[in-house]
């Protein structure tokens, strides 16, 4: 089934015999990817439970939440949630999402465990430095958890932390959660930096012979691109933290504008500014929008060509489009900031520079449709969820045409719009590609398949989950309802409109989206025990390289071989050949001439 | 003609993998990237240095402790330093494991000397009130860009010596090669090449040269 042309024989390393270094503080990328899963796993459930509790305290102010009391006597007295608490509530779900979920799992996740699969090689170039990466990461998990229990308890500044409200006290209840937020995101910039360039490292000294930049599965350009994003971002933002860890601690005044007044006290700074924590702040924050999506387009693109049985419609263009987005994606963070106080002509550039960013996007979704188009489509739940992810993309990217223009964005500016813009396109998005790498890969990680009839259920309900809850969030944001608000009742126009109908649909909409994904957490932790046994090492006739080793793969991969790639990534459905597809590991003589033989 | 051919030949092969397209090793290509990633991290206070001094009354002309000269001749010690370097990655290339060490060395102890003297004029400077939080003149920021940049610089300075320090060490001892010296010789003149944006920016600019 699997048959490869050729391998070329490398020195193996032993494979370590200790549970701890094999499983816990261990060099391998498999296991290390999986533990980034699992963490991600983690935080993408407290994460959810945030966001819970959020749209709880919007809907219904009053209501004891049981235990929370308990949790946060502080915070939620007697299970209410206070106004404060609700502020940090949303920062936390915004930080935990972005920071712990959608840049952990898709690149630290996946990418480290198929990324060297599928280039042909043994390890990441780095294995030690990956280990280091992932336990730091841990470490910056840990310190944002510790925000929550610290005396005045989590930050309110949300997760683009901005000052003076991030900076002093004075401003919030005193106390260190900020600090704790600061050093997790700090050593969480460390930690991305390292993983970063190991993955660049990688792709370029490690391919396997005849595996050319322009034979790799789009898969890992987009790993490769959202490294190179990564390296060249989050260097920006440790020195930003760092500055505001300096001003929140030391006293410097980065950040802090002369004759500030707050609570009726004039604080005794000056000097400093609150846009230039924005501009470094958001040189960062846009490129890490690309940092959570790039990988799920590559997913897509990826299960889009396995399951229409076609190449994927314009591979090299495809290869254009992700670099032209990560290009882009670094001059565009003015577009963040066109309420913040920006010359017009700047807010034309970047108005500009964003409306670009539309040409390579609608590339990759023009193509995405070709690909399907006139294909032999098998719709498997890793198919329905690439297929969702176009949908959420086209969805949410079409918003991002009004914010992007300064006049419109005027109006849109901190509505509910904008929170519906980002979280179809950068949330729910990047996490349906989640959705569709792991039931892709999960028979290959743990040679069981996840269970297909739980997985589309699950599927169905989060797809027309999330309309329910962001769509209505469009409306909202035409009224224009602000965010951040902590009730809607005790306030007179925020109720008008219908907006108080409105929250209160989204918010059953939200507790049946979350109750659905305990079908997923059912699933996956079923499917591990109990799954179907995949048998077969290429279950979904696919063709990278991936799909030619055991399943699961052993130590090093390739069992101290390396084989030799003959052609691209996507090649199905090739017209005289044998089968509808041929792995990059086959020879043309596997391909074609076998068939005779047959 | 032929020639521009087998170069484009070895270009293709470089990249048609099986090999490094850049033909260098794991360590080289990544100190390379380690340093574009913390050439970011200087630019975003480099930048933040230029954005509060071009927003505020910056005290100048300033003269430094105890005359630009001094700092001056900081410049020149760390600069002699990144020269001493290049003659230790031609020693380690030539296979001179002892003259390796030798310049290795020397190029730790420029990087230490610079240390002690820019740690003096930290001193003096704190002494005569300069401090992250204010100074005498007015503008807290003057202190406070001040010693957060060459702060981190000192600091990248300082791991350097440490890092030269294991270098010389264990390429003595045949546990490293050539191309782990170069490596390490790249971070040394990059941390040169970062103070050389930094004298300018924060003393040249500051002081008034008679």
């Amino acid at each position: 089934m699997n048959e490869v042309a050729e391998y070329v024989e490398i020195h193996r390393h032993p494979e370590p015999k200790s549970f701890i270094s094999r499983w816990i503080f261990s060099l391998d990328h498999k296991v290390i990817g999986i533990q980034y899963v699992m963490l991600a796993v983690v935080a993408v459930f407290i994460g959810m439970a945030l966001s819970l509790l959020i749209r709880l305290r919007l809907v219904w102010p009053e209501q004891a939440v049981p235990l929370l009391g308990d949790l946060f006597p502080v915070g939620a007295p007697d299970g209410v949630m206070t106004p404060e608490f609700y502020l940090s509530m949303l920062t936390m779900h915004g930080t935990m999402m972005v920071f712990m979920v959608l840049t952990t799992a898709p690149q630290g996740g996946f990418g480290n465990y198929v990324l060297p699969i599928q280039i042909g090689a043994n390890d990441m170039a780095f294995p030690r430095l990956n280990m280091l990466s992932f336990w730091t990461t841990f470490l910056s998990f840990c310190a944002l958890m510790m925000a929550f229990f610290v005396e005045g308890g989590a930050p309110i500044s949300g997760w683009t932390a901005y000052p003076p409200l991030s900076a002093l006290d004075a401003a919030v209840i005193a106390g260190t959660g900020q600090d704790w937020w600061i050093i997790s995101i700090a050593l969480f910039c460390v930690a991305s930096l390292l993983g970063a360039l190991n993955f660049i490292v990688t792709t370029l000294q490690l391919r396997a012979k005849g595996l050319t930049m322009m034979r790799l599965p789009l898969t890992v350009w987009t790993w490769f691109v959202t490294a190179i994003l990564g390296l060249l971002a989050f260097g920006v933002l440790l020195a930003a933290g760092v500055l505001l860890l300096l001003d929140r601690n030391l006293g410097t005044s980065f950040f802090i504008p002369a004759g500030l007044v707050i609570n009726d006290q004039l604080i005794d700074r000056s000097g400093g500014s609150p846009i230039l924590w924005q501009h470094l702040f958001w040189f960062f924050g846009h490129p890490e929008v690309y940092i959570a999506i790039l990988p799920g387009m590559g997913v897509t693109s990826h299960i889009l060509a396995t399951f229409s049985r076609k190449p994927v419609f314009g591979y090299k263009v495809m290869v254009y489009a992700i670099a032209a987005i990560g290009g882009l994606g670094f001059v565009v963070w003015g577009h963040h900031m066109f309420m913040s106080g920006m010359s017009p002509y700047s807010a034309f550039v970047f108005s500009v520079l964003t409306m670009c960013i539309g040409v390579p996007s609608a590339i990759k979704t023009f193509n995405w449709i070709g690909t399907l188009w006139g294909g032999k489509i098998r719709f498997t739940s890793p198919m329905l969820f690439s297929v969702g992810f176009v949908s959420l993309f086209v969805t949410g990217g079409l918003s991002g045409i009004f914010l992007g223009q300064p006049t419109v964005d005027l109006f849109f500016h901190d509505t509910y719009f904008v929170v519906a813009h980002f979280h179809l396109i950068m949330g729910v998005a990047a996490i349906f590609g989640m959705f569709a790498g792991l039931t892709f890969w999960f028979p290959k990680m743990f040679g069981r398949f996840m269970h297909e009839g739980l997985s589309k259920v699950h599927f169905w309900l989060t797809f027309l989950g999330v309309y329910a809850i962001f769509g209505p969030m469009h409306y909202l944001g035409m009224l224009p309802h602000p965010r951040r608000y902590a009730e809607i009742t005790g306030v007179d126009y925020l109720a008008a409109g219908g907006s108080a109908e409105i929250h209160y649909f989204i918010t059953i909409a939200a507790m049946i989206t979350i109750t659905a994904q305990l079908i997923f957490l059912f699933n996956l932790v079923w499917s591990l025990f109990k799954g179907k046994v995949c048998s077969d090492d290429n279950p979904w006739e696919a063709t990278t390289l991936e799909w030619a080793v055991p399943t699961p793969p052993p130590y090093d991969n390739f069992a101290g071989r390396i084989p030799t790639v003959y052609r691209g990534a996507y090649d199905f459905s090739l017209p005289k050949a044998k089968r509808d597809y041929a792995m990059q590991c086959n020879s043309d003589d596997m391909v074609y001439r076998q068939a005779a033989g047959d | 003609m032929s020639d521009s051919h087998s170069a484009g030949t070895a270009v293709e092969a470089g990249w048609g993998g099986g090999a490094s397209p850049f033909a260098v090793g794991h360590k080289k290509l990544g100190m390379w990237l380690f340093i574009v990633s913390d050439a970011l991290t200087f630019s975003a206070l480099i930048i933040t240095y230029s954005y509060v001094r071009a927003a505020n009354e910056w005290p100048t002309p300033f003269d430094f402790y105890p005359a630009i000269i001094f700092s001056s001749l900081m410049t020149l010690v760390l600069l002699s330093s990144s020269l001493t370097m290049v003659f230790a990655v031609d020693a380690a290339h030539r296979g001179d494991r002892s003259a390796t060490a030798k310049w290795t060395w020397a190029t730790a102890l420029g990087g230490v000397i610079f240390i002690v003297l820019h740690v003096n004029e930290w001193i003096h400077l704190i002494h005569d009130g300069v401090t992250p939080l204010s100074n005498p003149w007015g503008t807290p920021l003057f202190g406070g860009t001040f010693f957060t940049l060459t702060g981190l610089h000192m600091t990248h300075v300082a791991i350097g010596v440490v890092y030269l320090g294991i270098i010389a060490i264990g390429f003595k001892r045949g546990k490293y090669d050539a191309e782990d010296v170069e490596v390490s010789g790249l971070y040394w003149h990059f941390v040169d090449l970062v103070w050389m944006f930094i004298f300018p920016l924060v003393y040249l600019m500051s002081t008034k040269i008679s």
